[in-house]
């Protein structure tokens, strides 16, 4: 091949390189693994951690532990998908593209909006980009968001927001868990671009939405649904109450928990909107003998065509996380979205009553709950979260890492994975901890089951990890 | 084209099984009052598990991966991807972690990414990793914006980002997004920074920031790196090093050692997490000391060492930027990429990028009588040809790519950089073997030949895929972006 080439060595065709800045001694990095020794290396990666999926799980915050089935891994692991790259060349993509498409219309049917874009890196970002696009359809600089709304996103607004300089003003929750709508009220004016709302709030309430679009509407803003896509089947869609932008997290649509990610965010808009949207479009066409096909679209809103004058700098989209999501949609159907959402409901619901009658505990989110809830404990929810995790439970989310007064309350998620004995034995332990918290020691080190794992095991409901819990209850499954 | 999901749909049908209810089956206008509640069902898909399976393979049997074959994408570093890296990546220990669990829980996974933050810092030859980039975009807009606080916080206000003509089209519009102003700077005629255009730009003061590909977009490396940085360096800017195209120099050269002050690598092409059909991918940045305080916040703090090193996310961090996106990035990517390292180590990362360059060499070689090549030097791991010398004949860029998918070739990446008329970027990768790229070379050369004897062929091309070419110009002029329903009574518009 050097031949070929006319070169004497390969540091010839290095050359370019200025001798200052050449790297003499190698990298110095661990010594290469073979593939055994890799697989091994990472196993001991894995044991030194207890994932969620092995314990007892309530926690929630954005990600939630619902079953993924089988059908996900078997169409994700094709490598047609995920080893090719951006269908940029249509003709050759043709199942990536036309996946997308279907995917947006996923996206459209649960917003009941009318147009999507092919996802987004995640939740917080998706709101970001919301954000950006009220401030070019309104030509206003500010930004009402809802401090109840999820504090990470709203981190991440504020963040991404201070580049192109919207103002960002935070509306408080109302102590319940909701916003504070008179204060939403007054907080919203004629340089407002967008008011955004999460639905259900980060703290599991359910916000009056058609209210809020009003209050963003009377002053010519934008309103922003932030909502989460399993609550679709049973909640109202963001479509029906007015909303123009509708973003959310859509890892519970079959994506793993995955420490945080990889997942996608969604966009959906009403469809006056469509050329504002950030982001990769797929649209229909036909090909030169008139047959049906699909195309990245309006990509003259894009930065590899617009460059500094795009909707977003975001080139990539989330492909493979929307395929999984496109195929869970897939298997849930039109009957199983509202199914399972009644099933989190009833469940959410039976762990918050009993939660509730246990001595000291107080309720924090008021009012209906989808399948998330905060209570107020009499000891700190930190300490009820470690305590609680050496016996196999993940309690749920500490509320005080965000607001340090809130730190007695406890945020918890219940998925279809919880069964009522599992529920009705974490009561029972949280019960018995709160009698005598002395009697706990808080988590030192992963659990001790975990280090007994074998290779991978696809997310299947499994069985609490610790001795104090009771065996699984074989689950009836209808269907 | 086959049915979509959704006209395969059939009342009744379903793929589903969800647990039967155990607890009381409270009626739902007890718990959730009829007002909140939806009114008119989504329209998801009614199928069998089989048809759903069924239907999904056959939409992957339209596609084309690594795994069936060459896929020379200019700047998108299309090289094969490790099965391990899913093997491990699928580890339960790993993908079933919840974000939110006590640190305690996740002590190997923070182990993990506190050691590919050491990995990355090395490689580029800087010293502090934020892994929380989801992208090589958001990478770029996570630099700029460390680059705007550092700046603010010495007390300076520039306002302006040089960028090459020859960047990738992130760059621009991150530079929008961080709130600063592009500046282009001309390339000179062998491809690199002309550097007379530089110094009359990087006015002392006003200039944030140079973003830089380096090799560039050309493919090529800029001799005069150094020189370049002194420029930047001298007029108060920072250096951000887009590294789309490091898999050129690993082991060879690193970009803290030229100069750069913000790096960013796109693990999907230097480190062969898989591309997923446009993503996930991850973007983490590399940084300078002297940007550490403004790093996206949680960082990873590491408290003893070896076995007794314990470790935990540092929120404390009162003079960084704020959060890029939720979490912590996208943990089961970076896990692919650490297998990689792991899997080759120092030396089989120089290899990696020997043989990248070797390779393109070669593949340019042997097209160099063909085609117009725009800077005749020698390549890096990429290449730039014009497709110009066939205008002649009739015959453009976009026809010959379309050709070549009827020779079961992926094209190249074409029309782009912008710099070069009817451009075709070529990047084999270090794992196409040399009777890959030898057919690559044939086909090219068989392409180009019936483009000079029936631009017809190429004009229609292509013949042997699931669709003729497509209209694109109707997809943008009528936009339908989603399935439309038979009640809907009317034709879906976007």
């Amino acid at each position: 091949m050097l031949a070929s080439i006319g070169a004497a060595s390969i540091d010839e065709l290095f050359d370019d390189i200025p001798e200052g800045v050449r790297l003499r001694d190698g990298l110095k990095l661990p010594a290469p693994l073979a593939e055994g020794e890799l697989v091994a290396e990472l196993q001991r990666l894995a044991d030194a951690n207890t994932p969620a999926t092995r314990m007892t799980s309530f926690l929630g915050g954005g990600v939630y532990d619902h079953y993924v089935p089988a059908v996900v891994d078997a169409v994700t692991g094709r490598s047609e998908f995920y080893t090719a790259y951006t269908p940029y060349q249509a003709e050759r993509s043709q199942g990536v593209l036309q996946a997308i498409f279907e995917y947006q219309t996923a996206v459209c049917e649960l917003t009941a909006l009318g147009a999507s874009n092919a996802s987004l890196y995640d939740g917080a970002t998706a709101l970001a980009e919301a954000a950006f696009l009220a401030h070019a359809e309104t030509r206003r600089t500010k930004i009402i968001v809802s401090g109840v709304v999820h504090p990470e996103y709203r981190q991440v607004l504020a963040t991404e927001a201070h580049g192109i300089g919207l103002e960002i003003v935070e509306v408080g929750g109302d102590g319940g868990g909701l916003t504070d709508t008179a204060a939403l009220r007054a907080a919203v004016d004629a340089q407002t671009a967008a008011v955004a709302v999460q639905q259900p709030t980060f703290l599991g309430g359910l916000e009056d939405m058609a209210a809020a679009a009003r209050v963003a509407h009377a002053a010519g803003a934008l309103f922003i649904a932030v909502v989460d896509p399993i609550s679709l089947g049973v909640l109202a869609s963001p479509g029906e109450y007015g909303a123009d932008v509708a973003v959310g997290e859509g890892q519970s649509l079959g994506n793993y928990l995955d420490f945080g990610g990889p997942h996608l965010g969604f966009m959906a808009v009403r469809e006056n909107l469509l050329r504002r949207m950030p982001g990769r479009i797929v649209g229909e066409t036909v090909d030169s003998e008139g047959k049906r096909g699909f195309v990245l679209t309006l990509q003259t809103r894009e930065q590899h065509i617009r460059r500094e004058r795009a909707t977003s700098n975001i080139c990539s989209n989330q492909a493979l996380n929307a395929l999984a999501a496109l195929v869970y949609l897939s298997w849930l159907g039109k009957e199983g979205l509202p199914t399972l959402g009644e099933l989190c409901a009833r469940k959410a619901a039976y762990l918050r009553e009993r939660v509730l009658a246990v001595p000291g505990v107080a309720a924090f989110t008021h009012g209906p709950v989808f399948r998330e809830f905060a209570v107020k404990l009499p000891v700190p929810a930190r300490r009820t979260v470690h305590a609680l995790a050496a016996r196999g439970y993940l309690a749920g989310v500490d509320v005080g890492r965000w607001w340090p007064a809130l730190d007695h309350v406890l945020l918890l998620a219940v998925t279809e994975k919880r069964t009522r004995r599992e529920m009705d034995a974490f009561v029972a332990e949280l019960e018995a901890f709160l009698d005598d918290p002395s009697a706990y020691e808080a988590v030192s080190a992963p659990l001790p089951s975990a280090s007994a794992q074998e290779l991978p095991l696809v997310g299947s409901p499994t069985a609490a990890s610790s001795a104090s819990t009771v065996a699984p209850t074989p689950e009836v499954r209808h269907g | 084209m086959g049915d979509t999901v959704y006209e395969l749909s059939q009342p009744g049908r379903r793929a589903f099984t969800l647990p039967a209810l155990d607890v009381p089956a409270v009626p739902l206008d007890e718990l959730i009052p009829a007002g909140q509640r939806r009114r008119l069902p989504a329209r998801l898909p009614e199928v069998a598990e089989v048809e759903l399976i069924r239907h999904f393979t056959e939409l992957s049997r339209r596609d084309y991966g690594v795994d069936e074959g060459i896929y020379p994408l200019g700047s998108c570093t299309m090289k094969y991807n490790p099965k391990v890296n899913e093997r491990v990546a699928a580890l339960e220990g790993l993908r079933g972690l919840h974000p939110y669990e006590p640190e305690e829980l996740v002590q190997g996974a923070l182990k993990l990414m506190d050691e590919l933050g050491g990995f990355l810092a090395e490689i580029s030859g800087l010293q502090r990793t934020t892994l929380q980039p989801a992208a090589g975009a958001h990478g770029e807009l996570t630099g700029l914006l460390l680059a705007r606080a550092y700046h603010e916080a010495e007390g300076r206000d520039p306002k302006k980002v040089i960028i090459p003509d020859t960047a990738h089209g992130t760059n621009p519009a991150s530079v929008t997004m961080a709130g600063y102003e592009v500046v282009a700077v001309r390339s000179d005629e062998r491809g690199g920074i002309d550097l007379a255009d530089l110094r009359a730009k990087a006015t002392p003061g006003e200039v944030a920031c140079l973003m830089v590909t380096n090799p560039n977009t050309l493919g090529l490396f800029d001799e005069h790196i150094v020189e370049i940085a002194a420029i930047v360096h001298e007029a108060g800017g920072l250096l951000y090093y887009d590294g789309a195209n490091a898999n050129a120099v690993l082991g060879r050269s690193r970009p803290g050692d030229m100069g750069f002050d913000i790096v960013h690598f796109n693990t999907h092409k230097t480190f062969s997490t898989p591309h997923g059909g446009g993503g996930p991918g991850a973007g983490p940045i590399v940084v300078r000391d002297i940007l550490e305080p403004f790093l996206p916040v949680p960082v990873i703090a590491r408290e003893g060492d070896g076995d007794g090193a314990r470790y935990r996310l540092d929120y404390d961090r009162p003079q960084s930027i704020g959060k890029m996106r939720s979490f912590y990035g996208n943990f089961g990517v970076l896990v692919r990429a650490y297998a990689y390292i792991r899997g080759l180590g120092g030396e089989g990362l120089k290899r990696v990028s020997d043989a990248a360059v070797l390779n393109a060499n070669y593949v340019l070689a042997g097209i160099h009588d063909l085609l117009a090549v725009s800077y005749d030097r020698t390549c890096m791991h990429e290449f730039v040809v014009s497709g110009a010398p066939l205008r002649e004949y009739g015959v453009k860029t976009l026809d010959v790519a379309k050709r070549l998918l009827d020779k079961d070739v992926h094209p190249p990446t074409i029309y782009f950089p912008l710099i070069v008329k009817e451009a075709m970027m070529v990047e084999p990768t270090e794992t196409e073997s040399k009777a890959a790229l030898d057919r690559l070379i044939a086909v090219l050369r068989e392409v180009v030949d019936e483009a000079k004897r029936d631009a017809t062929l190429l004009a229609e091309a292509p013949f042997t895929m699931p669709v003729r070419r497509l209209d694109e110009v109707r997809a943008a002029r009528q936009p339908v972006v989603r399935q439309g329903f038979a009640e809907d009574g009317k034709s879906p518009a976007g």
